[in-house]
């Protein structure tokens, strides 16, 4: 009976894909759409043949594969790699669970993590040995962190709800725990100064996106207060730092810091490019909130006084929730060029992945290379930056679309 | 009351910005290295190819006015930098065999050994040294805020940087100058090799200028391609369209690295302009600047004994008073200048003497091979010399 009725439930059988109809009606239509086809065809082919015959006998990706280290951490010394090894195990861990728990979107970026180290273990295969030979192996090393996040997920969805608190408890704690363990404590430390590459880059996006989002917050919250210092403080602070280019920010952060402080007091050159980046973002964040907190129509806050709720609550239970809820994609937008603008930090000398690829490019050993390695490590530095960013895009709309089923 | 505080508030303002006004009328001093590099091109070797030549714009904030701000404290730059357990130099990180990252993550390159060698004469240990690389704009601003104790940056030594940028230069650790690249089949031994040959230039630089006063005075004629920016010159010579290229020589080996087939070209022994590459400090703190003189010329008067890395321990026995008292022996040479006595001996033991740096980063051992040329003593008709130790 039950197969009878699902049965008759059953959808409408789809056309099937009818190819030569379809390229008829979308590409060859009429005598000038088949010539434009033609024509593009022809282009499309060239320029995919000429980059995979490109791709596949060039030379050049020795360099990027034998500075893999320099790539992912920089200058950070081989003998502590066990430290960003630790911190990315933690993220695994942590990123585990969330899959677990949560599905949806965490699931995806579990499954994305797990294949991205089993990729990066399939890839580091491939390479030369390491120099000095690290006591253990990075192969070895990714393999456990994919395993490690495997295990976590299974964790997490046989702990199911009651992990939920710790898990976001964990997350909060994971940023500063992750500095912590990078730059060690008690007497061996890591200096900043050595770290790097990719990273460096992370490091800098995470920090910016962390510190930045509650500052923005507060400074659009600030710049629609009816407090006049408060207010005037919030958008001349706005004004001024939209006024000027990121670079800017940077350059005063890193060569004119110095000129204010006695000279006995060195701030940390990555402590600095983080203060302007934050800095910097947070005025732009702090724009996108106000537009959002500017499409709540009045009548939610009325209606929230009428039930007798204070300013405080009114704001942070009415109308920034549905603030914010409208300009996530903004919002996201804003974290991905924060990312993409990282790499400004090479201009000021630190050795992010976009420094890292200009260091490669130069080094003595590819003298012999015709035409150097530049467009390899560029198109490799290129590719990590597409995955973080595209993944960024995809969690945004994946959360959107969460957000916009709750709200139906 | 609201008004009231507007204006308070607004007059503060005022006032700072008033404050930073008074820096502009300097700020031009600045800028100006920028300007007298350009000409001389290359001269901020840099230039080549490097990306951070086209990244100028950002670098407009206006800096600082030079040597005013920082003066040294009481204890002056070394006691500073001795507190501070490490150096901190300037230097590039994307020119070939003068400063950059290998895939160990290690600085190495020519400037970058002189840095270790610094450090080697205040703590005897060449790693107590932070690397802090610098692109050709920030670079002049960061020594005159203190942010570097020392550039070694393929710094050309000119009178305006050594006036108004408000910097101290030391001895010329490395004399380039105007180069030309052939192509090896073509024969080309010297210039007067190149009656009628096509050169490829960039405009509006002094090395166009170099060019043909050159060629002039030997009476050989040339056609030149003249070519916007550097890098169009060097695709331009690859392509085949001119059959030398000129630029600055330390530009013309970073250059060699992005042809086609590198090992095709080769850079002749001859060199047509001056452009003096060496250390500069803050100006305003003798002491360090001195510091800083002797311990360079150390490492030249090393390779003029003949002391090396590898034979000091000979030396240091050596009954010769000059050597006894340059490696620190006997006498209170170092004291003088505010380094510890041994300085020469520290150096040369862990950095080695100037034929040694050399050779590890540009000698015929490398992929560059560059002659010494003016590079050598005096004693092999260079023009290196180092003033005597006593």
């Amino acid at each position: 009976m039950a197969t009878e009725v699902s049965q008759s439930q059953a959808r409408a059988p789809q056309p099937g894909i009818d190819v030569p109809g379809w390229l008829r009606k979308n590409l060859f239509s009429t005598w000038y759409n088949s010539l434009i086809s033609i024509v593009l065809l022809v282009i499309v082919f060239q320029v995919v043949t000429g980059f995979f015959q490109w791709a596949f006998t060039t030379e050049g990706w020795i360099a990027a594969a034998s500075n893999g280290r320099l790539i992912l951490v920089g200058r950070y010394p081989a003998a502590e790699l066990w430290r960003p090894q630790l911190a990315l195990a933690l993220v695994a861990v942590l990123l585990g669970l969330s899959g677990g728990v949560w599905r949806g979107i965490a699931q995806a970026l579990t499954i994305g993590f797990a294949g991205m180290m089993l990729v990066l273990t399939a890839l580091w295969t491939q390479l030369p040995p390491a120099n000095p030979p690290a006591p253990l192996t990075t192969e070895l090393v990714l393999v456990g962190i994919a395993a490690l996040v495997g295990g976590a997920y299974a964790a997490g969805r046989a702990g199911g709800e009651r992990l939920r608190w710790p898990i976001i408890a964990g997350w909060f704690l994971a940023y500063p725990m992750i500095i912590l363990i990078l730059q060690g404590f008690g007497g061996a430390t890591v200096p900043t100064n050595l770290w790097g590459g990719l990273m460096l880059t992370m490091l800098l996006s995470v920090s910016g996106i962390v510190l930045s989002f509650p500052l923005g917050v507060l400074l659009a919250l600030g710049r629609r207060s009816s407090l006049p210092v408060v207010k005037f403080f919030c958008v001349v602070y706005i004004e001024l730092i939209r006024g000027v280019p990121l670079i800017t920010v940077l350059f005063m952060a890193q060569l004119m810091l110095p000129l204010f402080l006695p000279s006995e007091v060195r701030i940390d050159a990555v402590v600095r490019a983080v203060v302007a980046v934050t800095l910097f973002s947070a005025a732009y964040l702090a724009e996108n909130v106000r537009g959002g907190l500017q499409s709540i129509p009045k009548g939610q806050v009325e209606a929230a006084r009428a039930l007798g709720l204070n300013v405080v609550k009114t704001t942070l239970l009415i109308t920034l929730p549905q603030a914010l809820k409208a300009v996530i994609p903004v919002l996201v937008g804003q974290f991905i060029s924060l990312f993409k603008d990282t790499s400004l930090v090479a201009i000021i000398g630190l050795l992010d992945l976009l420094g890292v690829a200009r260091a490669i490019n130069t080094q003595p050993e590819w003298l012999g290379f015709p035409g150097g390695v530049w467009r390899e490590t560029f198109f490799v530095v290129a590719v990590i930056y597409w995955i973080f960013s595209f993944t960024m895009s995809r969690s945004s709309r994946q959360i959107e679309a969460n957000l916009n089923r709750g709200a139906r | 009351m609201k008004r009231q505080l507007l204006i308070v508030l607004v007059g503060a303002l005022a006032m700072i910005l008033a404050a930073c006004g008074g820096q502009t009328p300097q700020a031009p001093a600045s800028p100006a290295p920028a300007d007298t590099s350009a000409p001389a091109a290359p001269a901020d070797t840099s230039a080549p190819a490097q990306p951070e030549a086209t990244e100028a714009p950002p670098a407009t904030t206006a800096p600082p006015a030079g040597g005013v701000t920082e003066q040294p404290t009481a204890g002056g730059r070394i006691q500073t930098i001795l507190t501070r357990g490490e150096l901190i130099c300037g230097v590039n990180q994307v020119l070939p065999g003068f400063g950059n990252v290998d895939s160990a993550g290690e600085f190495s390159g020519f400037d970058v050994d002189f840095c270790r060698a610094v450090a080697a004469a205040l703590f005897d240990d060449p790693t107590a040294v932070q690397f802090r690389p610098l692109t050709a704009q920030e670079r002049f601003t960061a020594v005159q805020t203190g942010e570097v104790d020392v550039l070694i940056r393929n710094t050309t030594w000119t009178l305006t940087r050594d006036g108004s940028v408000g910097l101290d230069f030391g001895p010329v650790t490395f004399y380039d100058g105007q180069g030309m690249m052939v192509r090896i089949d073509s024969g080309i031994e010297t210039l007067e090799d190149m009656e009628g040959a096509t050169i490829c230039v960039q405009s509006g630089t002094t090395t166009e200028l170099n060019l043909a006063d050159n060629f002039r005075a030997i009476g050989v004629n040339f056609t030149p391609q003249v070519f916007e920016d550097a890098d169009q010159t060097a695709a331009a010579y690859d392509a085949g369209q001119c059959d030398g290229f000129t630029t600055d020589k330390s530009g013309l080996v970073s250059y060699q690295t992005k042809l086609a087939v590198p090992a095709d070209h080769k850079i002749l022994d001859v060199t047509m302009s001056k452009e003096p590459l060496g250390p500069s400090v803050l100006q305003g703190d003798a002491q360090w600047a001195d510091a800083i003189n002797w311990i360079v010329l150390a490492t030249i008067q090393a390779e003029e004994f003949g002391i090396t890395s590898e034979n000091i321990g000979d030396f240091l026995t050596s009954d010769n008073p000059d050597i006894r008292r340059f490696l620190g022996v006997e006498g209170e040479l170092g004291q003088g200048v505010g380094l510890p006595n041994d300085f020469a001996a520290r150096i040369i033991s862990s950095v080695g003497n100037y034929e040694e740096i050399y050779n590890q980063n540009l000698g015929p051992e490398t992929p560059f091979n560059l002659p010494r040329g003016q590079n050598a003593l005096y004693t092999d008709g260079g023009l290196l010399y180092s003033p005597p130790f006593r």
